[in-house]
């Protein structure tokens, strides 16, 4: 199977420091990558080259088989590869399904010549993605603020299947939720890799990246030191790397 | 469970929201009971009058508070915009122009030359981060001095008779079962003239065409949806791919215009042109836009909620009029009236987005 995201090469620098180190990464359709290291490792770097935000010094990205250049975070949105962040990203005063299509609002006409919104078309479309993600809601009317963390998570998921993400980039996904929030999270992750879409899960939470990654990268002071597949290795292994080898063998 | 329910069958919630039109209806039947001549066809047309204008600098300012702003310059826009108005007016008018075109021509002029406050306000927020603040208080100031310089610190006078017969005058005048006339008081004796009953103040008619088109704007269109997501959650606007700049300065802009209205419609009622014409109203918008449901903090606020929250206002100031009461005694109340809408707004958070 060809991969739906080949990075190679990519080197990316801030000043003097080398976040990034002529990095390689592959991530194939309906698979979840986890991205660990510890802080200052260059993941969040690495994510931000990918999803448009940082333009990279070197080094190419392919997506699909075809090599893409984004010069903004809109080109990556075109393409298909969505970024959640930890803040979401969502206005509390409107409600969900207004979420999930602010900014590209459905309008229908209003006496011939008038565009207004169409709550009407936002809201069963907001449903029908819910459903396929098997999410539940109270109600797609109510504000964004009344909801749990773990329900704004699926939100902001929701939001980046519907404009039909091929690639999620989630960053600390579970990082604030309470632990029966954390398992709906991990259970939608678990969801959308049926479904076929890719994931690139950043988390400092081990239990949540062996419960859900199928390969787990490891990287250190910008560079990729370890590639493992999450079957065949242990929690140890990949601290142990993510430190550095030589300072748990001393 | 549906909130939507929970919203209908809780009183507590219930009041929560609509306490403002329980107070504005509780306060109108006090003044009625215990004024005198308050329960009257002729005063609800002065009420309409004295609303006007606050009614159109408050609709603005319910555009940038939405967004998390605040527009400190619509009294001195105010004020300027009827200077600018009262002096190209003149100038066409003493040009030989004949008053019909001299009116309208001007009043297209004012409202161009009324967006550039607007203009540079959204400019300095959205381009330059200068806290709204900062920026519409610079322009405050700015306004007000131009508006002296331009009038040389006289008000303006000596405007044509058909600018004081439109901003006095009356969109129908009606005599049951003899006369119904419109736009111009029909000619009759003296005794059948105190008879006479006039209804909705031409000013205000134009401006509450102005104030549902915006009114519309805000809650049916995408502009609205903007305006709310920006105020809610700006980086999310951003990074949904709205034009917050752009967006923003439009929204400074809305309000500047709406200044100008109010400008204008000083210009007509009382036949002058005052740099100080809107001072006393830019408080009252502001605190009539809060009243309504706003918040400072951005996200939420509605053009209806707006309206009455000038008419609790005028509904006060016209009450203690009429019962001879020193107007201060209004400020203490409206005063009372802001905080606890703020409290309200704090207790009872609303569940639903209103935006449908």
């Amino acid at each position: 199977m060809e991969p739906l995201l080949s990075v190679r090469g990519i080197v990316k620098r801030f000043g003097g420091l080398i976040a990034v180190n002529d990095v390689d990464l592959d991530v194939y359709p309906g698979e979840v990558v986890a991205l660990l290291g510890d802080n200052g490792a260059g993941k969040s770097t690495l994510i931000k080259v990918i999803s448009g935000v940082h333009k990279p010094e070197a080094g190419k990205i392919y997506f699909e088989g075809k090599e893409v250049k984004m010069e903004t975070p809109m080109d990556a949105l075109k393409i298909g590869i969505e970024t959640i962040y930890q803040d979401l990203a969502l206005a509390e005063n409107l409600n969900v399904y207004s979420n999930i299509f602010l900014g590209r609002e459905k309008t229908k006409d209003y006496l011939g010549f008038i565009k207004v919104l169409d709550h009407d078309f936002m809201l069963r479309e907001s449903e029908k993605v819910l459903k396929k993600l098997d999410i539940k809601i109270p109600s797609l009317k109510n504000k964004i603020k009344t909801l749990s963390g773990g329900q704004r998570q699926a939100v902001a998921i929701s939001k980046s299947i519907y404009w039909n993400a091929k690639l999620l980039i989630m960053d600390e996904p579970t990082a604030a939720l309470g632990v029966a929030e954390q398992k709906k999270v991990l259970n939608l992750i678990r969801t959308l890799k049926d479904q076929g879409v890719a994931v690139i899960l950043i988390s400092h939470q081990m239990y949540d990246v062996f419960q859900v990654a199928d390969r787990i990268v490891v990287m250190r002071r910008g560079e990729k030191v370890g590639e493992l597949d999450a079957k065949k290795t242990n929690p140890d292994e990949v601290v142990s790397l993510m430190v550095g080898a030589e300072l748990v063998a001393s | 469970m549906d909130e939507r329910l929970i919203e209908k069958n809780n009183p507590l919630i219930f009041l929560g929201r609509y306490w403002t039109f329980i107070f504005l209806i509780s306060e109108f039947i006090i003044f009625s009971i215990i004024g005198t001549g308050y329960f009257s066809i002729r005063n609800f047309q002065n009420m309409l009058v004295a609303s006007t204008i606050i009614l159109l600098l408050a609709t603005g300012e319910t555009f940038v508070i939405i967004t998390g702003g605040i527009d400190l310059s619509v009294g001195f826009v105010m004020g300027f915009m009827c200077v600018v108005f009262s002096k190209i007016l003149m100038a066409f008018f003493k040009a030989g122009m004949a008053q019909e075109w001299a009116l309208l021509i001007s009043v297209i002029f004012t409202l161009f030359i009324g967006l550039l406050p607007g203009l540079l306000n959204g400019y300095l927020v959205a381009r330059w981060k200068v806290p709204p603040f900062i920026a519409t208080f610079g322009m405050y100031g700015i306004a007000y001095g131009l508006a002296e310089i331009v009038s040389n610190n006289v008000p303006i006078a000596g405007l044509p008779q058909l600018a004081g017969q439109i901003g006095n005058g009356y969109f129908m005048y009606w005599l049951p079962g003899k006369v119904l006339a419109w736009f111009a008081r029909p000619h009759l004796p003296r005794a059948q003239l105190r008879h006479l009953i006039y209804l909705i103040p031409n000013i205000f008619l134009i401006s509450i065409v102005f104030v549902i088109v915006f009114a519309f704007i805000l809650s049916k269109t995408k502009f609205g949806q903007h305006t709310y997501a920006i105020g809610g959650n700006i980086d999310a606007a951003i990074r949904a791919g709205i034009n917050v700049k752009k967006h923003l300065m439009k929204v400074y802009m809305i309000s500047s215009f709406f200044a100008t209205l109010g400008g204008i419609t000083y210009s007509l009622r009382f036949v002058t042109g005052r740099a100080d014409a809107g001072s006393a109203n830019m408080l009252d918008s502001i605190v009539a836009v809060v009243i309504g449901g706003a918040s400072l903090y951005g996200g939420k606020g509605t053009i209806w909620g707006t309206f009455i929250g000038t008419l609790i206002i005028t509904v006060l100031e016209t009450g203690m009029v009429n019962l001879g009461l020193p107007t201060y005694n209004k400020y203490i109340v409206v005063g009372i009236v802001l905080i606890f809408a703020v409290l309200m707004d704090q207790f009872f958070p609303e569940i639903v987005h209103k935006g449908e």
